[in-house]
């Protein structure tokens, strides 16, 4: 999809085992002007080359997230496409998707050019999720068109639901000329109404506002009945419960078009963590009981969820010291969804890097077979987007040295296992030994 | 009183052990006897004398001087109750608990006010029944009446009348009962 | 007993020995009241900070009269909710006020958990919860156990007959901070707490909750009961999104002269105010002896007084030498 952009010094990767969709073997990967130069064990090292040691290390195509939240513009106090995308480098990540909530909201073709341009020297590919009404305002629709021309491929008014079945329905319809994908933030604003919390016992006992499962579960089953008459692609985002879960993994043995990702909190964290009132554990889709925890896990064992995301969702200090149901929801992701994926998921690591790589990229059309440079094979002559991962490192999450600009981590003080070691962001190292390179 | 909250005071737990008997129960007995007689012979009449037993260590006694009077000049002398955990000027180091609601069902102005502890110590819990007092009427004069005076007084503070001076060490721990005065310590604390 | 806590922000906070401790010194605030100067020096030189975001008179006074009765200074932040809104964070706000060096904090939010937070961001001062969003009012709930346990013999005695007391609570339970401290303060002394509401006003889930029962049919359950603790119905939820109108809730649910008779002579009716007359309570119910509606104003600021006076009480002043 895009040209290397400079001609980088080659750099070996050496050491390593390689993983990616084609499988397992042990290997040296050579890159050479942005691309894969050769791949296989025992190379010798070019002179001049930089050499990345992958030793004990995993190399993997670079990961792709579906799902975050680089507030550029709008509220650069909590993120920026330069630090979002250097979290995102730390994390492994050589694409996000970046989501259209922003201020001004990515509804036009300005908008999107002017992310596109704000990215242009970021250590991670963009690729920027358009809206599908104007203004996220459920009304009428967005340019889509227009956008898909710039090369949007997601659309969503992630942050909200499209709650009218009528229009989503015309969105779905409209999407199918332009090749392009709808996402879904499944929310049925009349069921959830203020919820600031899953409902249940532990919102009860709390007294903040619940917001019932079936808000989502009810546009799901909407939505797979749209995808059912449209014949449209859809993709559900961030799902959480294990009704969505189970409607998601009846939609595709009916053979319809959907596919869902699901977010490392979800599978982490439950409600119970609102006990203490801190907003840093207020997400939105709010954290589920640990019934919906395991349905999560078991929707990633058994293939029905097709990616992890991260659902990044940066917030300014200022905004979290707040009161539970006042702050906003959203915890940081891109750093720790892969250290959470190794430590709380019983997946082999090929798994893994499925959910969090090739199949992410081949939802968001950042695929080779879409044209695109991202978690594709590591065969010489691709676009070089990789990581190297250490399976078995493990770290402790500080906040204060995660590269966001804002600290709403739910996981601070936890000790996580696998760590990123370098990422290769086409072919320019970004991140060696775990330190960001610019 | 102070003896009180000195056992009172947290952890619990604490145990006093006696090490010796410094008044029997009928040295006690004799000393009520003496005391009631002393406070007849200063208040002629006993018109308006009323005596006000300090939480707790002071009730008993108190009521025990009423009886005596009552012997001695066959009159009904009216025995108050009074708390004054909210008088202290200590709360704050030490956990001070109202141990009892205090009870004082008439007016003390004009009245003779004999308060009555079973030890006096620092006078601090003096000092503050004396301002607990004042909340209750302005009284014609005020007299204090104790069991015990253990001498290391912080405030400018004498009893008028007193069952038996016993000299300790600040660290010892004196305990009136119905069986008599005991010496002792402290100890698990 | 342990040390009294730190914070007031739940029930649970004090369990039975604490609300036990409560109760038993307020009877002493009780009796200073009833003095001519009902003022004593107990907390002289403390200063205490009331900081409500919503409006509660009745509550706000209550707490200030109770430190001023106990000689404290008191502040009053009045902080309208809109400058919530104009930024000033709460945290902000709260750091402010503990650099003035105040001993504790009196606040009233409308946001559940807001003074657990504030409890959280402050190093030294007391943080007591005069009521957050839906979750609790503690001291409400306590002033409810004085006034029953009052009624029913006081001292000891009285808490002895709070096991098996049958209580039961009726109204919106569901947006209710009384109701969750009730619940929590009546289970902690051994009473049994029946919920009595329509399905729309109870909490989603009562999953944990130490109640034992829930009934949707007042009149199945009043001949039984022996405290009748009435909960406001806020007129927006009778408007009909929760009940279809304040007129069905009261032929449901109201506590109408008829009801009444169905209860036992010795039974308590409690209501903590403010109540509304022929919705939640018909008049003539509200008046009768049975019925502790002034009676629990008057022992609030006893109650509140016992509760300053435990948590202040019990540190080290600065600056004092004296021992």
């Amino acid at each position: 999809m895009s040209e290397p952009n400079r001609s980088d010094p080659t750099l070996i990767i050496r050491g390593g085992i390689v993983i990616d969709a084609t499988g397992e073997r042990r290997a040296d990967v050579v890159v050479a002007n942005g691309r894969i130069q050769e791949v296989g064990d025992g190379l010798v090292v070019p002179t001049g080359a930089t050499v990345l040691d992958a030793g004990r290390c995993v190399v993997s195509p670079g990961l792709v997230d579906l799902h975050a939240h680089l507030r550029e513009p709008g509220h650069e106090e909590a993120e920026t496409i330069e630090t979002g995308t250097r979290a995102a480098s730390l994390g492994g990540y050589t694409a996000v998707v970046a989501m259209p909530n922003t201020n001004p909201p990515l509804d036009s073709a300005d908008a999107v050019r002017n992310v596109v341009e704000l990215a242009r020297t970021a250590t991670a590919q963009v690729a920027v999720a358009g809206a599908i009404t104007v203004g996220r305002a459920g009304q009428r629709l967005a340019p889509m068109a227009e956008l898909a021309a710039l090369g949007v491929r997601l659309f969503t008014d992630d942050g909200a639901g499209v709650q009218s079945a009528g229009l989503m329905r015309r969105a779905l319809e409209y999407a199918r000329g332009l090749g392009a994908t709808l996402a879904q933030h499944c929310e049925d604003g009349s069921l959830a109404c203020d919820g600031a919390m899953h409902e249940g016992a532990w919102s009860s006992r709390l007294g903040i506002p619940g917001m019932p499962a079936l808000a989502e579960e009810v546009m799901v089953a909407r939505d797979i009945a749209l995808a059912r008459v449209t014949g449209s692609r859809i993709h559900f985002l961030h799902l959480s419960t294990a009704p969505s879960i189970e409607l998601v993994r009846q939609a595709k043995a009916a053979g319809l078009p959907v596919t869902a990702e699901v977010a490392p909190h979800h599978f982490s964290l439950t409600d119970a963590c609102a006990a203490g009132y801190d907003p840093v554990f207020k997400v939105n889709p709010p954290l589920r009981p640990q019934c919906d925890v395991d349905a999560v896990k078991a929707g990633l064992a058994d293939g029905t969820v097709d990616a992890i995301a991260t659902d990044h969702a940066p917030h300014a200090p200022e905004f979290k010291d707040l009161p539970f149901d006042l702050a906003p929801p959203g915890v940081l992701g891109l750093q720790t969804a892969l250290s959470l994926a190794i430590t709380e998921l019983d997946l082999p690591l090929t798994r893994i890097l499925a959910l969090l790589s090739w199949q992410p990229a081949a939802i968001a059309g950042l695929d080779p077979s879409n044209r695109g440079g991202q978690g594709g094979p590591i065969t010489p002559g691709a676009e070089s987007n990789l990581c190297v991962i250490d399976p078995t490192a493990t770290w402790t999450v500080d906040p204060m040295t995660l590269a966001s600009r804002s600290r709403n981590t739910p996981y601070a003080g936890r000790t996580l296992t696998g760590r990123v070691r370098h990422t290769v962001f086409r072919g320019e190292p970004v991140v060696i030994d775990g330190e960001a390179q610019r | 009183m102070a003896e009180r909250e000195r056992s009172h005071t947290r952890p619990r737990g604490a145990v006093f052990v006696p090490r010796a008997q410094v008044m029997s129960a009928a040295d006690v007995h004799r000393a009520i006897t003496r005391m009631s007689h002393e406070i007849a012979e200063r208040n002629r009449g006993l018109e308006h004398l009323v005596l006000i037993g300090l939480q707790t260590g002071g009730v008993p006694i108190a009521e025990r001087l009423a009886a005596s009077l009552e012997t001695v000049e066959s009159t009904t002398i009216p025995v108050g109750i009074l708390d004054v955990a909210f008088y202290r000027d200590d709360i704050g180091l030490r956990p001070v608990l109202p141990e009892a609601v205090t009870d004082i069902s008439f007016d003390l102005t004009g009245a003779t006010v004999v308060l009555v502890d079973d030890v006096l110590f620092t006078g601090r819990t003096v000092r503050a029944a004396l301002n607990a007092v004042s909340e209750y009427g302005r009284a014609q004069a005020v007299q204090l009446a104790v069991m015990v005076d253990r001498g290391h007084r912080e405030l400018p503070i004498r009893p008028d009348y007193v069952g038996k001076n016993l000299p300790t060490r600040r660290d010892e721990m004196v305990d009136v009962t119905e069986d008599g005065v005991a010496l002792g310590d402290v100890v698990g604390r | 007993m342990n040390q009294f806590p730190h914070h007031l922000l739940s029930i649970d906070d004090l369990g039975p020995d604490g609300i036990g401790e409560v109760l038993r010194v307020a009877d002493s605030f009780v009796e200073v009241g009833h003095r001519a100067n009902p003022k004593v020096p107990a907390l002289r030189g403390r200063t205490v900070a009331t900081l409500f975001f919503e409006d509660s008179t009745r509550t706000r006074v209550s707490f200030e009269t109770a430190a001023k009765r106990l000689s404290a200074d008191v502040l009053s932040f009045a902080v309208g909710s809109s400058s919530v809104k104009k930024g000033e964070s709460l945290r902000d706000t709260v750091e402010t006020i503990e650099a003035m060096g105040i001993d504790a904090i009196i606040i009233r939010h409308p946001s559940s958990g807001a003074p657990t937070r504030v409890a959280g961001w402050v190093t030294n001062l007391s943080v007591i919860n005069a009521g957050d969003g839906w979750h609790e009012h503690p001291t409400q709930a306590l002033l409810d156990l004085y006034t029953v346990r009052q009624a029913l013999g006081g001292g000891d005695e009285g808490m002895d007959r709070f096991k098996s007391l049958q209580v039961v609570i009726v109204g919106d339970i569901r947006h209710s901070r009384v109701a969750r401290s009730q619940v929590a303060a009546y289970a902690a002394l051994g009473a049994e707490v029946t919920l009595v509401a329509p399905p729309t006003l109870l909490p989603p889930s009562i999953d944990g909750w130490p109640i034992a029962a829930v009934s949707h049919d007042i009149d199945n359950e009043l001949p039984s009961a022996d405290v009748v603790s009435l909960l406001r119905l806020q007129s927006e939820r009778g408007s009909g999104e929760f009940v279809p109108s304040l007129r069905e809730y009261t032929t449901r649910f109201g506590l109408t002269g008829r009801r009444a008779a169905m209860l036992k002579p010795e039974t308590l009716i409690l209501h903590p105010g403010p109540m509304v007359r022929g919705v939640e309570i018909a008049s003539e119910v509200a008046d009768l002896p049975a019925a502790h509606i002034t009676g629990q104003v008057s022992n609030g600021v006893a109650v509140r007084m016992a509760v300053l006076f435990l948590m202040l009480g019990q540190s080290p002043v600065e600056g004092s030498s004296n021992v």
